[in-house]
């Protein structure tokens, strides 16, 4: 393809050059890190330490949840090639691409709520044990994250259809997907420390 | 902002090291294509097919757990580094995160420690 | 300057407000000042309320076996009293001075996102007013502002609910503030003005926001922890479910350990730009002070463990945090060192904004002190949960920060009223706070040593506890009496008419002062350019062969780079009504986490509205 065309946005004359926006979204998304790392911190701490089931390896469906993960992993490479759109001032693919980005994600969510339904029908609430207790709270905090984003895709979809954006469309959707591709990591850890390593016996 | 006073402005405080909003403008343009971004995209898709693999390999404990945190990782640092596009950005933002996402990991592992989280 | 607008032209879903006077503008303002002027007001009223508690707290202490307060009444309010001096008090009025005076340090018109600024203070004030009506829907929380469980979980009353509720609605202002006055200072400074250049006011306010950044998410995630124990029965601190009450404690001190110096550093700003003004000397060795500032913020997030040496961590543990908080005793010596270089051979004028500085540093000191015997791991399990610990952190936070806010009310009252507090009765206050405060913080030392436990209601009279708690008391009420003292100083001050005979009454270094008294609302009319740390000064007086100071004369101050035209159409922020509609809904959802689904619904609806409305509006009209 041939090289991004360039658009001269309307440059903000800050003291480092850089944008605010990005500034405060990168600020925003290393101070996430600290709080998926305390929930995750949570869950590590908590592995194996259910006095009850059910366990984790009774409920789990690995299968079903990698289709999730690469539901996910999909919808970062709309959302990439969505920016790559906007920069070409290609705004009607660049609506396609982020409304493909939303079903995706809602697609995840979508599956992630049909899955605590079916561990809800297998036994696992969110007081029967730690492992309930963490995995809800982990993976609901997360999917909260997912559908904040989905909704600040739509928005942006909205938006650009109403011509309520700036010129420069594609920095809103920048940071929105600055946004997504950090959920997106965030799972990354979540499905390795969750799903992928196997639980060692319950204890007791 | 005119010109003459953009150029005065340079001369105020470029040598203090504070970067040209006009070249700062065209330099947050530089992202990865379109074809870059699936071929990242097929190596993310093939890196998961491999941790689900590993998953149900039946590999000894230590070795699987290596080789999966091994795996999350790259997968972790392609997305950053080429979606989130902190390869191609001032390195300022990368500054930023890596101070939350090593900090983080950091602090935790030291929780994690402290809790005796790894004991037995 | 002239900021290029693309954005096309549109009508908003309502009329956009536009008044920037009366009292409604006040609601929907985004102007940096007006904000800092709101966390100000509130802040103080909030002090007032803490003050009140702390009262309640001496008299039931006044005598032995007092049945003034239950045990109930009193663990509420020793928790509330916590509470509102720490996230209420302290942390507030800190922001309201780096709110109001971050933007004019630094050369700018206002801070790096208005309407999320008014959005941070909104949802500070409705957190704070959340938290207060507990004391009306059914008690108020009760388990110590640290709020171990399982007590924290287990307590039947609901006090502990608005606790978690409360403070994940303060921690999300405080967040979104942090992160808008840290991008603030990256990325408003004026022309020339370096980040060596800075005040160490904006320095210490830039390593501030950081530490709230990356410290309040950890106890957002606890506080939830904590709300899903309570109100959902999960077991993250359950004991007979696996649960670990020390991950609490973790997690609650990795927040709270770097939230003590969120505390103590904006104080530790003020200090380092009242004392040259009134040493007539630039600050000894800047470059240290901004440095050991930074390596505050560093080392304060690995000494948290210092908290829990009687918890069982173990030896290792123990003896690594123990060098480590030893070790952070370093930055903060190196500073107190330059303080004094600053004022050595200086000339010195105790004014009441110099007596308040130079009050903190010297109580700040005790408080070091007494810190230093319990980083001594033995020395600590003797002092902890003691009265000696309620000593040494009353010595760094009311000592330290409190006297130091003080000290910033005195200095930039003329800046922000154009009016200036009677100096008398300044100083009157100073020497009836320090007195009164060494009379009630003391004593606790002796206390503390001599078996006095934390958090107890009362004492039996064997214990001869009762001397020294009744003198504690009365320095209680002189406290209280300056703070009187002080409140009728600033009435009465504002009564008088508005006007400076001089505008730069301290002779001052920074360059909030070279704006009128208050500073328009635009703060510069030509944005400055900076050439040298305390550009102001170097405004003012030059050197002359013989190095002593010359005033330069009026007229010729004008700085040559000054005086340009950029063209006169400012473009400010425009008032808005989102931040508020997007605040109002937080409560809203917490209140429907105690009583009903419905409610969440109904204010994350009215949160998502005002997000929307945000989005949607530009940030300047047309």
């Amino acid at each position: 393809m041939a090289e991004t065309t360039v658009h001269a946005a309307p440059v903000e004359r800050t003291s480092t050059g850089l944008p605010s926006v990005k500034l405060a979204m990168w600020l925003f998304l290393a101070s996430e890190c600290l709080l998926f790392g305390a929930l995750i911190t949570t869950y590590v701490l908590y592995r194996g330490a259910s006095t009850t089931g059910p366990y984790p390896n009774e409920i789990f469906d690995i299968r079903y949840t990698s289709v999730s993960s690469f539901v996910l992993l999909a919808s970062s490479l709309t959302m990439v090639l969505s920016l790559t759109a906007a920069e070409q001032r290609d705004f009607a693919r660049m609506r396609l691409w982020l409304v493909a980005t939303a079903m995706l994600g809602l697609t995840f969510v979508g599956g992630q709520v049909y899955e605590f339904t079916s561990f809800y029908h297998e036994g696992l609430t969110i007081k029967s044990n730690l492992f309930g207790t963490t995995f809800y709270v982990l993976t609901g905090f997360h999917g909260v994250h997912v559908t904040v984003g989905i909704l600040m895709l739509l928005s942006l979809v909205g938006m650009s259809w109403a011509g309520r954006l700036p010129d420069d469309q594609a920095f809103p959707v920048e940071m929105v997907g600055l946004y997504w591709h950090f959920v997106d990591i965030v799972w990354i850890v979540i499905f390795t420390v969750v799903y992928l390593i196997p639980q060692a016996k319950p204890a007791g | 902002m005119t010109m003459e006073r953009l150029d005065e402005f340079h001369e105020e405080v470029g040598a203090q090291g504070i970067a040209d909003p006009r070249e700062a403008g065209h330099a947050r343009r530089r992202h990865p294509s379109a074809k870059e971004y699936v071929r990242i995209g097929i190596i993310l898709v093939v890196l998961t097919t491999l941790e689900v693999w590993t998953s149900y390999s039946g590999l000894p404990h230590g070795l699987l757990i290596g080789m999966l945190f091994g795996l999350a990782l790259v997968k972790f640092v392609l997305v950053v580094l080429w979606y989130m596009h902190l390869r191609f950005d001032d390195a300022r933002y990368s500054r930023f995160f890596i101070m939350g996402a090593a900090g983080a990991g950091i602090l935790f592992l030291v929780v994690l420690l402290l809790l005796k989280a790894f004991a037995g | 300057m002239v900021t290029a607008t693309s954005v096309p032209a549109r009508r908003g879903i309502i009329r956009r407000p536009t008044a920037i006077t009366g009292w409604w503008s006040w609601f929907t303002t985004v102007d940096h000042k007006k904000i800092g002027l709101l966390y100000g007001f509130s802040a103080f009223a909030f002090f007032l309320i803490g003050g009140i508690e702390a009262l309640l707290i001496r008299s039931q202490l006044a005598k032995p076996d007092n049945t003034l307060l239950n045990a109930d009444q009193y663990n509420q309010i020793f928790t509330m009293h916590g509470i509102t001096m720490i996230f209420l008090f302290v942390m507030p009025m800190s922001a309201a001075f780096f709110n109001y005076l971050i933007p004019l340090m630094i050369g700018a018109r206002d801070v790096a996102f208005p309407r999320l600024n008014a959005f941070s203070f909104w949802v500070f004030i409705l957190g704070g007013l959340f938290l207060y009506s507990s004391w009306f829907l059914g008690g108020a929380p009760n388990g110590g502002w640290f709020g171990y469980p399982p007590n924290s979980t287990t307590d039947p009353s609901i006090g502990m609910t608005f606790y978690a509720l409360g403070l994940v609605i303060t921690g999300i202002a405080s967040s979104a503030g942090a992160i808008n006055l840290a991008v603030t200072v990256v990325n408003m400074r004026a022309p020339g003005m370096t980040l060596f250049r800075m005040p160490v006011f904006v320095w210490m306010g830039l390593v501030v926001q950081f530490l709230l950044a990356f410290a309040l998410p950890i106890i957002t995630v606890a506080l939830f922890e904590m709300l899903f124990d309570r109100r959902w029965g999960t077991h993250f601190f359950d004991p007979t479910a696996g649960g670990q009450p020390l991950l609490w404690q973790n997690l609650f001190w990795l927040f709270g350990h770097p939230e003590v110096y969120i505390l103590i550093l904006p104080a530790f700003g003020i200090i380092s730009e009242i004392l040259p003004v009134f040493s007539r000397k630039p600050l000894f060795g800047y470059q240290f002070v901004v440095f050991s500032g930074i390596a505050i913020g560093f080392i304060g997030f690995g000494v948290w463990a210092h908290h829990m040496f009687a918890v069982g961590l173990g030896p290792v543990a123990n003896t690594a945090f123990g060098i480590t908080t030893a070790i952070i005793a370093v930055p903060t010596g190196i500073k107190i060192f330059n303080w004094m270089g600053t004022m050595y051979k200086g000339d010195i004028h105790f004014d009441s904004p110099m007596l308040f500085a130079v009050g903190a540093v010297a109580m700040f000191v005790i408080g070091g002190l007494s810190g230093v015997t319990h980083a001594v791991v033995p020395s600590d399990y003797q002092q902890t949960d003691t009265y000696y610990i309620v000593a040494h952190f009353h010595y760094v936070l009311f000592g330290g920060a409190v006297f130091g806010l003080f000290g910033a009310m005195y200095y930039w009252w003329p800046k922000v009223f154009a009016r200036q507090l009677d100096e008398l009765w300044g100083k009157v206050q100073f020497w009836i706070l320090l007195v009164g405060f060494n009379l009630a913080f003391g004593p606790m030392h002796i206390l503390g040593l001599g078996g006095m436990i934390r958090r107890e209601y009362t004492y039996p009279a064997s214990l001869g506890l009762t001397f020294w708690n009744q003198v504690s008391t009365v320095g209680a009420f002189l406290i209280a009496l300056s703070v009187l003292v002080f409140t009728v100083n600033a009435v009465k001050t504002q009564r008088k008419t508005k006007g400076l005979a001089d505008e730069d009454p301290w002779d001052a270094r920074t360059l909030e002062w070279t704006t009128s008294c208050p500073p328009p609302i635009y703060n510069f009319e030509e944005i400055p350019v900076v050439h040298s740390v305390d550009e102001f000064w170097h405004r003012k007086y030059v050197e002359d062969r013989e190095g002593r100071l010359v005033r330069v004369p009026a007229g010729a101050s004008d700085h040559p780079a000054d005086g340009h035209t950029e063209g006169h159409a400012i473009h400010l922020p425009s008032p808005s009504f989102w931040p508020l509609v997007a605040s109002v809904g937080l409560p809203v959802i917490a209140y429907g986490v105690l009583y009903s689904w419905w409610l969440v619904g109904a204010g994350a609806l009215v949160t998502v509205v005002g997000f929307m409305g945000w989005a949607m509006e530009p940030p300047v009209a047309e």
